[in-house]
Formats: structure tokens, sequence, C-alpha cells
């Protein structure tokens, strides 16, 4: 598997306060790589330095130090439309990822013109097949969809879109950050098997940032743990998640409340008699 | 048995009401909580949990309207109270509801003992010092497994999880025989999650509180600590019953993709292909004709679209869903 994304001992610092400042860990010696059709999962609780990391490679916020590298080359060294023809991003909340005046149609466009920037193409007659394509392969109805604003879906739907206009753009690198939790558990799982399709059929490297850990195992090839901006244990998700070694991380899984497994609560003795 | 009983619900409906229409929230919802159930009440966002529990303790905020039905908690019926009574004799005291952002509940400019003397003053009419406040609090917060120091600090002090411990621990400090809880978890990490489950189980043990209901859209979650489940899709109660049963045998279609959809770190979800619930929650304010579920439903019939499915029990679970309506009728 050829390497798409390698981060090496990336460090972010925070400075905070106004007169007597103090520098709060972000991130620090963050290292991993993603390969081609690879998806590598950030898991953590809130404040582990999850959303620090991925900013930091989307190039919203510079590292303190530390390198990242996009295809064995620094990604500083890329200009900015070339990085995000290469990097795209999901992210979060999809109502504030979209231009509220803007119809699907629109949003489309803007990112097909955005891939011809720079080069001659001036065809215009295909686009319209290649949304209706995009929209379709993701599992949303063209005709519903496209004359629409972003009020008038719903947040499953709006992140497909987002996902269709990735696919459109054809990025080596996809950054995924919480992109399930504003939607409901019922739709979350399409948006996950599109995501998943897309880095399989597509071979589309993608950064999967959650907290939520059955996630996290359903949808990724490795997984890394964060604490306290540190990776405290990064490797295959079946060895993270199923058999982790160190402590935090065992403390992390055992949290997990699953289905058919019941936590010891002793509460089986004095519910009351049925 | 007329005393087993800690909450009657019988018919209850809520609409929210306003400009932008009536929405049907909770339509016709009869429910019976016995003393010493934990009850877990799942669904997804919009099916009327909150709604529900916000209509329980007969304090309803605009634009929410109470539309009929009746409420007995211990006994007390409560929408035939009048407010003065219902929040002297029952509010706190009897009930404890926790609401979904209970966060925000405490106030930021206080410590949490300041908080809580305020809140004591007004339910008891007495004004305690900070060393009574510390004398009175210090073995409840302990019993609870909270550390003392909570009580001297400030709000923005504390972590998510912590802020969410302290607002149960207060609101049960008065012994209330019932505590609601909504979406406790929804906003917390899963160690905090894990926590807070902990200690309403030593709530629950030590005797502190009789019943409790939580809502969560999180079934894993409620399967920790609940022993009976109410699914809930879109403002009716679709199937009640035993934890364990429920889990292992879902009668209604709804129940049964709900659970499927789940995604919870289990060898199983990379193996089965997991499938996702389609379509979307119906609009309440036109509530689909029959069966509320039936554009979703995988096994819709041609009564399904026309009627409206009764709550009939079975085997100790209650269900509405015409399969099992039928499947009784045959035998």
């Amino acid at each position: 598997m050829s390497e798409v994304l390698r981060v090496e001992n990336l460090t972010k610092r925070y400075i905070s306060g106004f007169v007597l400042t103090r520098k709060v860990v972000g991130a620090e010696n963050v290292s991993f790589s993603i390969g081609k059709g690879e998806v590598l999962s950030l898991v953590g609780e809130s404040g582990s330095g999850k959303t620090t990391v991925s900013r930091m490679i989307l190039r919203l916020i510079k590292p303190t130090s530390g390198r990242i590298y996009l295809n064995g080359k620094d990604i500083f060294a890329y200009s900015i439309e070339d990085y995000y023809k290469k990097v795209q991003a999901i992210f979060q909340d999809p109502y504030t990822s979209f231009n509220p005046h803007y119809t699907v149609n629109k949003v489309l466009k803007d990112a097909a013109n955005f891939i011809k920037m720079g080069s001659n193409d001036k065809s215009k007659s295909k686009e319209d097949a290649a949304f209706r394509s995009s929209l379709e392969t993701i599992g949303l109805a063209a005709d519903e969809v496209l004359g629409r604003h972003p009020y008038e879906l719903s947040g499953g739907q709006m992140q497909r879109v987002l996902i269709a206009r990735c696919l459109l753009i054809g990025p080596e690198l996809l950054v995924a950050d919480e992109v399930t939790s504003m939607i409901d558990a019922s739709t979350r799982v399409a948006v996950l098997n599109e995501l998943s399709r897309l880095a399989k059929e597509e071979k589309m490297a993608m950064l999967f940032i959650t907290h939520d850990i059955g996630q996290a195992y359903y949808i990724s090839d490795k997984v890394a743990i964060m604490e306290k901006g540190r990776v405290v244990e990064i490797g295959s998700t079946e060895n993270v998640l199923f058999e982790p070694k160190s402590s935090y991380a065992k403390q992390l899984v055992t949290s997990v409340p699953k289905l058919h497994e019941k936590w010891e609560l002793g509460l089986e003795s004095i519910y009351r008699v049925d | 048995m007329q005393d087993d009983i800690s909450i009657r619900v019988q018919n209850l409906k809520g609409y929210y009401r306003g400009s932008f229409g009536v929405i049907h929230a909770v339509e016709d919802v009869s429910l019976i909580v016995r003393r010493g159930d934990i009850l877990g009440l799942a669904g997804e966002s919009g099916c009327g949990k909150s709604t529900f529990l916000k209509l329980l303790i007969g304090v309803p905020e605009p634009p929410l309207s109470y539309e009929g039905g009746e409420v007995e908690l211990e006994g007390y019926d409560i929408w035939k109270m009048d407010y003065g009574t219902l929040r002297r004799k029952v509010l706190g005291k009897c009930v404890s509801y926790v609401p979904q952002s209970s966060c925000d509940a405490l106030n930021p400019v206080l410590r949490i003992r300041q908080f809580i003397a305020d809140l004591l003053k007004e339910q008891t009419g007495h004004s305690y010092s900070a060393k009574e406040i510390r004398e009175m609090l210090v073995a409840h917060f302990a019993s609870l497994g909270l550390d003392k120091r909570i009580l001297d600090l400030y709000p923005h002090e504390l972590s998510g999880g912590m802020k969410q411990r302290s607002v149960v621990a207060i609101s049960t400090y008065l012994k209330p025989s019932i505590l609601l809880l909504d979406e406790p978890t929804s906003a917390l990490d899963v160690t905090s999650q894990k926590r807070l489950i902990e200690m309403l189980a030593s709530l629950y043990q030590e005797g502190i509180t009789k019943t409790i209901v939580i809502s969560a859209h999180d079934l894993a979650i409620l399967r920790q600590i609940c022993n009976r489940i109410a699914i809930m899709y879109a403002g009716k109660i679709v199937e009640v019953g035993k934890m364990d049963d429920v889990v292992s045998d879902p009668l209604h279609p709804y129940t049964e993709l709900l659970i499927n959809s789940l995604m919870p770190l289990e060898r199983r979800i990379k193996t089965e292909k997991l499938t996702a619930l389609g379509g979307r929650p119906p609009d309440l304010r036109v509530p689909p004709q029959g069966c509320r579920f039936n554009p979703r439903c995988p096994s819709r019939m041609d009564v399904c679209m026309s009627k409206e499915p009764p709550l009939i029990e079975e085997d100790e679970r209650l269900v509405a869903c015409w399969l099992h309506c039928g499947r009784r009728q045959e035998s």
C-alpha cells in the first residue's frame, strides 16, 4: 500500500491567557501514516487533541513543530489550490458547512469549477451528468436534492451531499471530523457505508475522527487512541480495540457500552422481582 | 395492585402549537411504571421522548401544550392539581426531573453549595448557612462517589461529566421516589457516561430513588442499567417489555431496525452488514394515516395504511403492530 499521508512528531501548543500567558498542549509528538485506500481512526475523548491534529493536516492552523508529508512532499510546499484538490474534509455540523443561500446544484458546480481552476477545460455539458452520477452513487435521488437548499434537507442527506462533493473533487486524502455526531443513529450507518465504500473503491486515504469507538471499529483498518494530545496506542483495529495494551486504552474500551454484555453494577439481584 | 404503581399514564397527549402549525408530538400514550423499575425510553431524535418526560412533571413550557390524558405520580393526579400544590408537594420531593441540557442548569456565578442553598430555601422555606449546607451534603455526595470539594467550586471549574453528576446529586437530595432523566448521557464521553450510570446504580441500590426513567437514543447505554424498556416512534409507544427480551427478540419492526442500526463495539458488526433505516421520521404536523411507522416499514400490510394498531399485550410485553394482532387472533 503506497503511503499517502505521513505525520511526524507533530506538536501544537496553544497560548492561553492575555497577560499571564501559559502554554496549553494541543497535540504532542503525534506520528502516524495512512496508505492508499486505508482508513485510520483517531479516537479519544473530548479535549484529547483529535481535532487539533486534523486542523493541522488541513492547514487551518500551523504546527508548533513536526512535519506533515503528502505523497512524500511537505504539505507547505504545495500551493493552497493544489493542496485542497488533493485533501478534502467533511466536518461535524453539516448546517454550517453549507452556504444557506446555495442550492445543492450550486455547491456541486462550485466544486466542479474548483477542479477546473487553472486548466483550460471549458466544457459545461458534462457537469450535470457528473453531478447526477455522484449523487446517485451515494444513494441520493438527484432530482430530489439538486434544486434544494440546505434547510430543506435532513442532516444525513446533507452529509451525503458533502460526500458527493468530495467524490466530484476526487481528493487523495479525506479528513472526516466527527461526521456522524449530528445525525441520527438510524442514518449513521448509511453515511459510514458510503465513506467506507469511497475509501475502498476510489482508493482514497481517510482520516476518520470520532469519539464513538463502535464506529471507529466499524469503518477503519487502523486505530490511534489519543489522550491529552498524545497518541497512546496505535495499530490494527482488532489489536487496539480488543486487546489494548496501554492502561488508558483499556479503560476507554471497557467503558464502551455493549448491547449484549452488561457492566457489573450489582443490580441484577435487587431489581424488582417480576 | 394499586400501591405497586409509581407512574401511571393514561392517553396522554401533548402538542406543540405555534406559527408552524400543530405538531402532534405525544399522542395517546399510556404507560405504567411499577415501583422499583428502571425504565429506558428509546427512539430517534424527534420521536417525543423529551416531550413525554416534560408532560410527566406537569409544567410544560409554551409552545408545548397539554392536550388531555392523565398522569399519576405516586398517587398524585398531577394534571388536576394547581401549580402551587404541585410545586410544594410533588416536584423535587416526589419526582425530580433532570432536563437535557442540565449542565447549563447550574448558576455560573454561584458556587455549587450556594446554588444548593438557594434551592433548599425555595423548597423548605428555611435559609441554611454555608456550614450547614456542607454538613448536610457531604454525606450525600460521598455516598454517590462525588468529591466534597465540588461544593466549593464554580460550575466552570467542573468538567461536563462532573456537572451532570452534580446536577443529579442535587436533584436527588430531597430523596424523590421518582427520578426522570432526559438524555443524561448524550453529551458525555464514554468514561463519564460510565461513571454517571454507576452513580445512578448506587442511587437505586441505596434506595434514594425507587423508580428511574431514563431517555436516550443509544440503546446500548440503556441496556446497562434498565430492566425495562419502552420504544417510542413518532409520538407513540410502539413496544414495552423487559430489556433482555426486547433486545434479544424485538417484536415491532421498528425496534428491530433500531437495534440493527446500532454500532456497539462488538466483533459481529464487521462481519454482518449493518443496515440503515431508510427514510426519515414523519412530519408530525400531518402524521401518517394508520400506523405511524408504515412509510418506512419493511413488512407493511394493507391494514397498516388505514387503521392504527392497538397496543396489545403478548407474553408480558406490549406491542403496537398489526403483525402481532394477527398472530394472536390465529392462535
